[in-house]
């Protein structure tokens, strides 16, 4: 991890409300690995005295970006970033997704948002797999096209039926974990704590290793302030607040103790 | 003048080769911003609270940001003294920048032992002895805002450690000279102020507080000027070192506390901001020390013109 003034070359929208942000950072895009975070200072956010943590996007040719949606003050304030405009960025942080096991076919899970670092992984391994893409509309299903440039199968849900089946992603999922007889295919999904949660249920119930990149708000971002804490049973039974931030984001799903 | 100024400050025994150190709570244990900022640089660490045992802290949420700051409740989470030595103390042994420990107990007892666990610790330079903190039931601010509680307490700690004993003042306290004052004469070596001030905020939507505590410690720059007066008031009122903290971004955040009457300055939140804060302000006093031709960082303190 460093810091790094990273130069804005991209700003532009995606779709709807969803930006992708692609800054000169070669040191930390050099080490980046999929599901791991940068914590940027968004510039001109004048009071604000925490960064917003980010879930890297892609990462090559001394180059990294991140995708957002404006949903709060911070995100809001990233809007009027500019191209050349330079931005303080910690990164990389965390400890990503594992890849050693992924083996044949596995499934990544993204609702909105949560689909960066799941294109980031879905370019960086060499197996190809099924993609389930699930948000609120149309508008909210991102990078489709990424994973099928890439040779994954893509399966798109929305709640409102605008485009893909009608439903959440857990739907589409229930259906292909279905097919998956005597297999057992590795997961990994990013998005919000409820699609977490019921795709790490659905996977420890069939005895299939679920990894979920959880999504929280930060404060130091390097483990030190004890902010972005997650419940995580141990080995013995045991229950403790993990830091997300540095133990995480990416945590096993039949180790994580959800609330009630 | 050309000389270098001299920037190296004793506080209560304790050598640090500059006045700013980073504050309890926004620096870990050390190792987590090792990657960011050169610890020999700093003129101490002052560690996250440590109580006797393992303490698992408060519910999420537990941290809001605010109009220029923000809101905790992390509620002291933390090792215990054993797990602490062990686990953090080698690393941290590996620099010669002082390390304090700020310790809590549940109560007076736990205090007492807490301290004396750390008399036979090698590398601990002293105790910041946390009376302060909002987000613990038990402990804590209690011993804070009571004046004879808070004497009673530092005199029985003091009985227990041969470390220099800096007790950490609450800042919302109707005279905070009183008691500091009551440190002193209890056996304090320094004090520290300010901790956080005691804040909420709520969700209009819900209707519920944001944190799980619902009420929190409030930091950040919007907390400076009370923090300067805190330590200003303070520091007229003992004659042992005060050191400063509360909202410090900037050299000049910095300079205030010291001119109010501190010793040194400890930078907390601002690390979360940009984790380099320390050393610019570091680099920052220096410079007005030089630009002012004072030969060290001690003609300054307390230098308040009337």
């Amino acid at each position: 991890m460093q810091i790094e003034k990273a130069i804005v070359r991209i700003h532009e929208r995606v779709a709807g409300d969803y930006r992708e942000l692609v800054l000169d950072a070669p040191a930390t895009a050099g080490a980046a690995r999929p599901g791991q975070f940068v914590h940027l200072r968004v510039p001109r956010l004048d009071g604000s005295v925490l960064r917003r943590p980010f879930s890297i996007y892609r990462a090559r040719d001394a180059r990294l970006s991140i995708l957002y949606k404006s949903v709060g003050r911070g995100t809001r304030a990233m809007e009027s970033i500019a191209v050349g405009d330079t931005v303080d960025m910690i990164g990389p942080l965390g400890n990503g997704f594992p890849l050693e096991g992924i083996g044949e076919n596995p499934a990544l899970v993204a609702g909105g948002y949560g689909v960066a670092p799941l294109s980031f992984l879905a370019g960086e391994v060499d197996v190809r797999g099924t993609v389930f893409i699930g948000g609120a509309t149309a508008r909210d299903i991102l990078c489709v096209g990424d994973f099928e440039s890439l040779g994954w199968t893509v399966r798109i849900t929305t709640e409102d039926g605008s485009l893909g089946a009608k439903g959440l992603v857990t739907a589409a999922l229930d259906v292909w974990m279905a097919e998956q007889q005597g297999a057992s295919p590795v997961h990994y999904a990013c998005g919000p704590d409820g699609m977490l949660r019921a795709v790490g249920e659905r996977a420890v119930a069939a005895g299939h290793t679920a990894w979920l990149s959880l999504d929280k708000h930060m404060g130091c971002g390097v483990g030190a302030c004890l902010a972005c804490v997650q419940k995580i049973r141990g080995e013995d039974g045991s229950v403790s607040w993990k830091r997300v931030c540095k133990d995480g984001p990416v945590f096993d799903a039949s180790v994580i103790e959800w609330d009630a | 003048m050309s000389d270098q100024p001299d920037m190296s400050v004793d506080i209560a025994g304790i050598r640090m080769k500059n006045p700013v150190m980073v504050a309890s709570g926004t620096f870990g244990y050390g190792p987590e911003y090792a990657d960011l900022v050169d610890i020999t640089c700093l003129g101490a660490i002052v560690v996250k609270g440590i109580c006797l045992d393992p303490w698992e802290g408060n519910d999420v949420p537990r941290m809001v940001e605010v109009r220029g700051g923000l809101i905790n409740a992390i509620g002291l989470q933390g090792p215990g003294v054993d797990s602490f030595v062990e686990t953090y103390m080698p690393f941290l042994r590996q620099f010669d920048t002082p390390v304090i420990v700020n310790i809590w107990g549940r109560d007076k007892d736990e205090y007492e032992e807490v301290a004396a666990r750390f008399n036979d610790v090698e590398g601990i330079a002293g105790l910041e002895l946390n009376i302060s903190c909002p987000n613990v039931k038990e402990g804590g601010i209690a011993f804070g805002t009571d004046i004879t509680m808070a004497s009673d307490l530092i005199s029985r700690v003091r009985k227990r450690t041969s470390l220099p004993l800096i007790p950490k003042l609450a800042p919302n306290v109707p005279q905070v000279g009183l008691f500091a004052k009551a440190a002193e004469d209890a056996g304090a070596d320094a004090v520290s102020l300010i901790n956080t001030l005691p804040a909420m905020v709520i969700d209009i939507e819900t209707r519920r507080p944001i944190l799980a505590n619902r009420v929190g410690g409030l930091s950040g720059p919007a907390i400076h000027p009370v923090a300067v007066k805190q330590v200003w008031e303070a520091a007229q009122a003992v004659s042992i070192p005060v050191i400063g903290m509360g909202g410090i971004e900037t050299a000049d955040d910095a300079l205030e506390f010291i001119i109010a009457g501190a010793a040194a300055v400890a930078v907390g939140t601002a690390t979360f901001t940009d984790p380099a804060t320390a050393v610019r302000v570091i680099d920052g006093i220096g410079a007005y020390l030089q630009r002012h031709d004072l030969a060290g960082v001690g003609e300054l303190v307390g230098s308040i013109r009337e």
